[in-house]
């Protein structure tokens, strides 16, 4: 490569773009430009320069780094030999991918399957996917807890969460746009006025603060107890992050993974498929106090800016013991603007906060409410909508 | 500009920067593609710095605009002087003067128009700039989007005036620390650097430049300790600029070399929260600095 004549030169980024594109890195043609044009501005010679040239040129992100070191090392060692190893390892990944899935997969065909023993068999006419709803069935719909759900009711749920939308208390900003009622003046705007009247003021033209909702920050428990509300709530988050700017949705069971790249797909079904490509355990045990360790190490500087509001959907039960979940929730709590925790148990009257768990989390949130019903996602939805109260710890419930 | 990648790391150099290969080379490709630098890194880590140092060694004016949430036109590119241009119209008035386009060219003229830092670093009436934009993590989307289209052809347009142009694109620096991820097509448009934290050969170079009252053993285990720090589990590793500042520290202290007692004194100048200064005070401190002075004398 170092001594290639710039014909061959450009070949040869082209053919390592390509490999880099198939390693599922962006690199699309504006890049291969730019690395292409940065080899000529640098010592051929130098390895270590044209590795640096590259690099800045052709990736944009710290986490993709990795890989294109990999494909550099192998690149650089013997084009030919490691297009086929390049290759072979292209391929094992994209098997390996491809055989992940099918879990999750199976998981997302659960979800509209009906659920083998719980659903009970309403009496009066069932609902079905295409019959306009009475209002009998309609309300019984809305207070049905998911968990109790058919298929066809989850169908019409899911129906019903699309059309939820989720208007956040909307915080002013510094920016202002022109408002003849607003408060501050726009002295800009009136002096452009007044000179076509010859310089004299005669009206103020007037603006106002813009206002707009804060940036939302969803963290989902996927593990076993929670799977069926999770699935449920996915439809839920997918319509929300298609509908505002600036929400951050992470899962987590073991791990934490962020997915909101994944959900920004419009069609819902493509947005599950990309989900668990990226998810690796459904349903297995729950570590929340680890999640959120890594969430608050990782993520919460790089997403809880500008005043985000965090929504924790989990029922606590922490396989771990709660080791370090109260030290966790206490540094999320303080992290960002509103703190609020939906808990599915919260439905059984007379819940209690006896888990170790739950008593870890109780001081540290602003709100708590239940999530099992449509019912509970309108109340939710009300909630977010009014403007914050002034911050108190929730200690009533957890004494 | 310097020519080449040598050149580049020569003149970091010469203003105290100890820049690492791949950082030279991508300030130096930055220069010479005439492409925007985005550095990306926790902070404390020098990104800041590396605008302030090319500006010094390019021999140009450094252009600072801070970012923050809000941030709009009148703050980083222009705004015009609205009180001189009442002053101007009254005047006017009281000489007679009543043609109205005159009054208008004549209130929006060059000196009525107070430049803010976008606008002051291409505008080719001034001396030849650097531009830093320092955190735009900061920013919010509106304003990365008239970003965007200033980085693609420098020029900004003030309805009332015309349009002013950069007679050649200012070097542009743009950093982040990462409160918020920035747009895709900002970073397409930049090279793009992740500046991590200094190895210890290179940190204690740093310290030589930066601290150069620090004696050599205690600079040696000052770094070897922050190197171990950044191993452990916490909130917020220390930065360079921690390291820096916790050397001067202990100097100012008279510390020859470095001890428990001294360390579980001055934590506070390396670690900012209360649960990492909880973690490490006492026998993790102790334990932390034996091994950083076997480090240090084994060098």
């Amino acid at each position: 490569m170092s001594a290639a004549p710039p014909g061959r030169l450009v070949d040869n980024v082209a053919e390592f773009a390509r490999l880099l594109r198939r390693a599922g890195l962006p690199v699309g043609p504006a890049e291969t430009l730019a690395a292409a044009e940065a080899l000529t501005r640098i010592d051929l010679g130098a390895k270590a320069e044209a590795k640096a040239a590259l690099a800045a040129t052709m990736v944009h992100r710290r986490e993709h780094r990795e890989i294109f070191d990999q494909a550099f090392a192998l690149f650089w060692r013997d084009a030919t030999a490691a297009r086929h190893a390049l290759a072979m390892t292209l391929m094992e990944k994209r098997k390996e991918i491809e055989r992940k899935p099918a879990p999750a997969a199976r998981r997302v065909a659960e979800a509209f399957a009906r659920p083998r023993d719980q659903a009970p068999e309403p009496k009066d006419e069932p609902p079905r996917f295409d019959a306009v709803l009475t209002a009998n069935a309609a309300e019984r719909l809305q207070a049905m807890d998911f968990e109790a759900m058919g298929a066809e009711e989850i169908a019409l749920a899911k129906r019903e969460i699309r059309r939820l939308v989720l208007p956040l208390d909307a915080r002013r900003t510094r920016r202002r746009h022109a408002d003849p009622l607003g408060a501050e003046i726009d002295l800009r705007a009136t002096l452009r006025t007044s000179l076509r009247q010859g310089g004299e003021i005669l009206s103020l033209a007037r603006a106002r603060r813009v206002e707009r909702p804060p940036p939302l920050v969803v963290i989902c428990d996927i593990s076993g107890s929670m799977a069926r509300y999770a699935q449920i709530l996915l439809h839920f988050l997918h319509a929300v992050s298609n509908a505002r700017e600036r929400v951050q949705v992470f899962l987590f069971g073991t791990r934490l993974s962020n997915i909101t790249r994944q959900l920004r797909y419009r069609d819902a079904e493509v947005a599950f498929q990309m989900v668990a490509h990226v998810v690796p355990d459904w349903s297995g045990g729950t570590r929340i106090g680890e999640a959120l360790a890594i969430f608050n190490r990782r993520w919460a500087r790089r997403v809880l800016g500008q005043g985000a509001i965090v929504l924790l959907v989990t029922d606590g039960l922490d396989r771990d013991g709660a080791i370090g979940l109260a030290e966790n929730m206490d540094r999320l709590h303080r992290s960002c603007r509103r703190l609020i925790w939906l808990n599915p148990l919260l439905r059984w009257e007379g819940f209690q906060p006896k888990s170790q768990g739950v008593r870890a989390m109780l001081p540290h949130v602003d709100e708590f409410r239940p999530v099992h019903n449509l019912a509970s996602l309108r109340a939710l939805i009300d909630l977010l909508s009014r403007p914050a109260p002034a911050r108190e710890r929730i200690m009533a419930l957890a004494s | 500009m310097p020519r080449d990648v040598a050149a580049t790391m020569a003149l970091l150099a010469r203003g105290g920067y100890v820049a690492d290969a791949d950082l030279a080379t991508t300030v130096h490709l930055a220069l010479a593609m005439g492409r925007p630098l985005f550095l990306e890194g926790e902070p404390g880590t020098g990104k800041t710095e590396i605008a302030k140092v090319l500006a010094e060694g390019l021999g140009r004016r450094l252009v600072r605009l801070q970012c923050y949430d809000g941030l709009d036109l009148q703050a980083a590119a222009y705004e015009w002087d609205h009180a001189r241009q009442l002053m101007a119209i009254r005047l006017a008035e009281a000489s007679g003067e009543t043609d109205r386009d005159l009054l208008a060219r004549s209130i929006y003229g060059r000196e009525f128009l107070r430049e803010r830092p976008l606008l002051s670093a291409i505008d080719p009436s001034l001396p030849p700039a650097v531009l830093l934009i320092d955190e735009l993590d900061r920013a919010d989307e509106p304003f990365e989007a008239f970003l965007l289209e200033l980085l693609a052809d420098f020029q900004i347009t003030v309805p009332e005036y015309g349009t002013i142009r950069a007679s050649s694109p200012p070097p542009v620096v743009i950093t982040s620390n990462r409160t918020r991820e920035v747009h895709d097509a900002i970073r397409r448009r930049c090279l793009y650097h992740w500046v991590d934290y200094p190895d210890a050969a290179r940190e204690r170079e740093i310290l030589a430049r930066k601290a150069p009252e620090v004696p050599g053993l205690l600079a040696a285990q000052v770094v070897a300790f922050v190197q171990r720090l950044r191993g452990e589990e916490l909130f917020k590793l220390p930065g360079v600029a921690e390291t820096i500042d916790w050397a001067s520290a202990l100097r100012t202290l008279d510390q020859h070399a470095l001890t428990p007692d001294a360390v579980d004194e001055t934590l506070g100048v390396l670690l900012k929260y209360q649960d990492d200064i909880s973690k490490i005070r006492g026998a993790e401190a102790a334990r932390l600095v034996a091994e950083a002075k076997d480090t240090a004398a084994a060098r």
